[in-house]
């Protein structure tokens, strides 16, 4: 990890972090928006990260930001700051200025729509920008705000390069997922193994039986595998581009779902019935996980694609077009 | 935990493209079954092969017949070798842990007389661990070496010794003194370089469940072994043996065993398409993608003189359950009669083999144990 990367991951935890663990989750799920978090990122310049520095922006790299979206799955992202830094980083590739404030992507679904400003979409290479005019609200099993919005027509427009594609939406958000449940994942298995040794059945801590450690051991190999799936993915994006990251976006996209559903399932059998309560915080990731495997693409749909991909090209040459990859 | 993906080294692109122009020449003779075992087969030919070609002992200093290169350049070898299936078995304990080994520890005298002769893919090494009573729990292991005289008298028994029928040396853990009253188990252990052409070797072949002969009970009655066949410090044996498990656990010898099936197993689909299986074929994909990146993490920080056991433990872990999964997956899309013979062959080899994957190089308990360790369960 590099030393600015380093820098800007502590900043963005602690902001995160002291806004009162779990506390800004149940607001954003009770439908309220934890605006001083938002504006302490927004003070941090965060939503412009991936804006060039001649445009205006940090200029950090994805690795960089797929590093801090990690940060937020960590703590559950109570914000909508990843959603923001892709859209601005797009508005910026396709010459449009970036407004200030929530930026809503795409019409249908969006990510905490309802808080938006503005909005963004993606016909081909064509991006807009619109007002948001109303929103009918809607949720994820995260509880978190998935709306559907009533856009004004275009205040904006601009083209996205080739290196960006037709797909920079769907790409952009499925690496944002699949990074913030690399997050959350590392989250729960913090909180499983501290559970683990703080709860004592027949006399001992249950983290001393070798039936737990072995379920978490096992998850701590899921959670690696994602946290290298999306560096990669990112990696490949400051290398070429999203428009021909497609495919190791896919993977961490794949890998993680794969991780979310194993890594949920075993962190709520090692908490057993606590895990379980309304007033514990373990759902309040594990539910996010289960509602990020959904979104930018399941692994089902990424699979898909990739192994079409797969078996178009032949078993000859899968290794080379593997290796042929390596930035 | 922590996994940094290197940078590729200067010249891979040359070096990938050379190893597959030598790989398709030398593979046209390999069967299905040949390539399901790949670096449990054991061909002494094809290791001088690839040791003409400097592909062994790659970042040994040249003194000691090594070629200098940078460890992801031999990274880059390990990969081809196995994607291809190559029956790497003669020489692939020697280079990864053998070598190494006596490189770092053993005496000048060792370097010399050893280390040239693997590099050119002619001495065969096998590592003797297991014994009857110490298996998982490798320090309860009961053979000892005595000083005597001008060396050392072995006696004992180890098992499961691959290809110790083939070797032309082991490096054998043993104890030299006894483990002391309440203190470690792990002391008094020692290892030494054994030519298993000694009198008073015996080495019994035993059968596996596929029916070949690939490990072997063996057993030494009153060995005399010289003073200069202690390799590295005398008790420091048990941290020599398990500084070098994160080369041993974290290559791409623990996630591609299955892989050449995975090629076949899409030309396979291809002829005979099967709804859906592009869904499971992604799945394959993307996973073979996560531990290449895990595998290849490891090597850099091996690079750098890290010493990343846990992460090690992680790639052979999940890379054992990958690599076991993957004929299975092939099994569920592909009926026998809609499968070529090769294909049909190479999976009834990988699947008699897949047993082996989460027990050679440390069982799937033993590195969750260490995992759990890491994690502060244990």
């Amino acid at each position: 990890m590099s030393e600015l990367r380093g820098i800007l991951v502590e900043q963005v935890e602690r902001l995160v972090a002291d806004a009162g663990g779990v506390a800004p989750l149940r607001e954003v799920e009770a439908g309220q928006f934890p605006q001083a978090l938002w504006d302490g990122l927004s003070e941090q310049g965060l939503a412009l990260a991936l804006v060039p520095e001649e445009a205006g922006g940090v200029g950090l790299s994805w690795g960089d930001a797929a590093a801090l979206w990690q940060v937020l799955g960590k703590h559950g992202a109570p914000v909508p700051m990843a959603e923001a830094m892709l859209g601005a980083a797009l508005l910026s590739a396709a010459g449009v200025e970036v407004p200030d404030g929530v930026l809503a992507l795409g019409e249908k679904g969006a990510p905490f729509g309802r808080h938006a400003a503005n909005a963004v979409k993606l016909d081909g290479a064509r991006l807009t920008l619109h007002p948001v005019e109303g929103a009918n609200p809607g949720a994820n099993i995260g509880r978190e705000p998935r709306d559907d919005l009533t856009l004004a027509p275009r205040s904006a427009a601009g083209i996205l390069p080739n290196s960006h594609g037709p797909r920079a939406l769907r790409l952009g958000l499925a690496l944002i997922r699949a990074a913030q449940i690399a997050g959350a994942l590392e989250r729960i298995l913090a909180l499983a193994v501290d559970w683990a040794n703080t709860r004592k059945q027949f006399g001992r801590p249950i983290g001393k039986f070798q039936a737990v450690q072995q379920q978490l051991a096992a998850m701590a190999g899921e959670v690696a595998a994602v946290q290298v799936a999306v560096s990669n993915a990112a990696r490949a994006v400051d290398a070429r581009g999203l428009a021909e990251a497609g495919f190791e976006i896919g993977c961490a996209k794949v890998v993680a779902g794969e991780a979310a559903t194993f890594g949920a399932a075993t962190a709520h059998q090692v908490f057993a019935a606590i895990g379980i309560t309304e007033d514990h915080e373990l759902h309040h990731f594990t539910r996010r996980l289960w509602a990020w495997r959904e979104e930018g693409g399941t692994d089902r749909a990424w699979a898909a694609e990739i192994g079409k991909l797969a078996l178009a090209r032949g078993g000859a040459n899968l290794w080379p077009d593997l290796t042929a990859r390596d930035a | 935990m922590r996994f940094d993906l290197p940078d590729t080294p200067p010249g891979a692109e040359a070096l990938r493209a050379e190893l597959r122009a030598f790989l398709a020449e030398a593979g046209r003779a390999w069967t299905p079954e040949i390539r399901a075992r790949s670096w449990m087969g054991f061909d002494r030919d094809f290791s001088r092969e690839v040791g003409a070609r400097g592909w062994i002992g790659m970042t040994w200093p040249k003194a000691y017949g090594g070629h200098e290169r940078s460890g992801l350049e031999r990274v880059v070898v390990l990969e081809e070798m196995l994607a291809a299936g190559a029956p790497v078995g003669a020489h692939w304990i020697g280079d990864r842990q053998s070598g190494p080994l006596i490189l770092r520890l053993g005496t000048e005298e060792q370097r010399r007389r050893i280390l040239p002769g693997i590099a050119r893919g002619e001495l065969a090494f096998c590592i003797g661990l297991s014994e009857p009573d110490a298996g998982s729990d490798l320090a309860n292991l009961r053979t000892k070496a005595e000083r005597v005289p001008g060396g050392w008298k072995l006696n004992g028994r180890k098992i499961w010794t691959t290809f110790a029928h083939k070797s032309d040396y082991m490096i054998a853990l043993v104890r030299t003194s006894p483990a002391p009253e309440g203190g470690s188990r792990h002391a008094g252990l020692s290892q030494f370089l054994v030519d298993l052409r000694l009198s008073g070797i015996s080495i019994r072949p035993i059968r596996d469940l596929a029916g070949a002969d690939s490990f072997n009970e063996v057993t030494f009655d009153d060995v005399m072994l010289r003073e200069d066949d202690l390799v590295g410090a005398e008790g420091a044996g048990w941290a020599q043996a398990t500084s070098e498990l994160a080369f041993e656990r974290s290559g791409p010898d623990r996630y591609l065993s299955s892989y050449p099936a995975l090629s076949l197993g899409l030309d396979a689909l291809a002829t005979n398409p099967v709804p859906g299986a592009e869904v499971t074929v992604g799945r394959m994909v993307a996973r073979l993608s996560a531990l290449r990146g895990m595998s290849l993490s490891v090597g850099g920080m091996l690079e750098r003189g890290e010493d990343p056991a846990v992460e090690a433990a992680l790639v052979k872990d999940v890379g054992n359950v990958f690599e076991q999964a993957l004929p299975e997956h092939l099994r569920g899309l592909l009926d026998p009669e809609d499968s070529p013979a090769e294909l049909r062959a190479l999976l009834a080899a990988l699947t008699q083999l897949t047993p082996t994957f989460s027990l050679r190089g440390g069982t799937r308990e033993i590195l969750r144990g260490i995992i759990a360790r890491d994690l502060g369960l244990r």
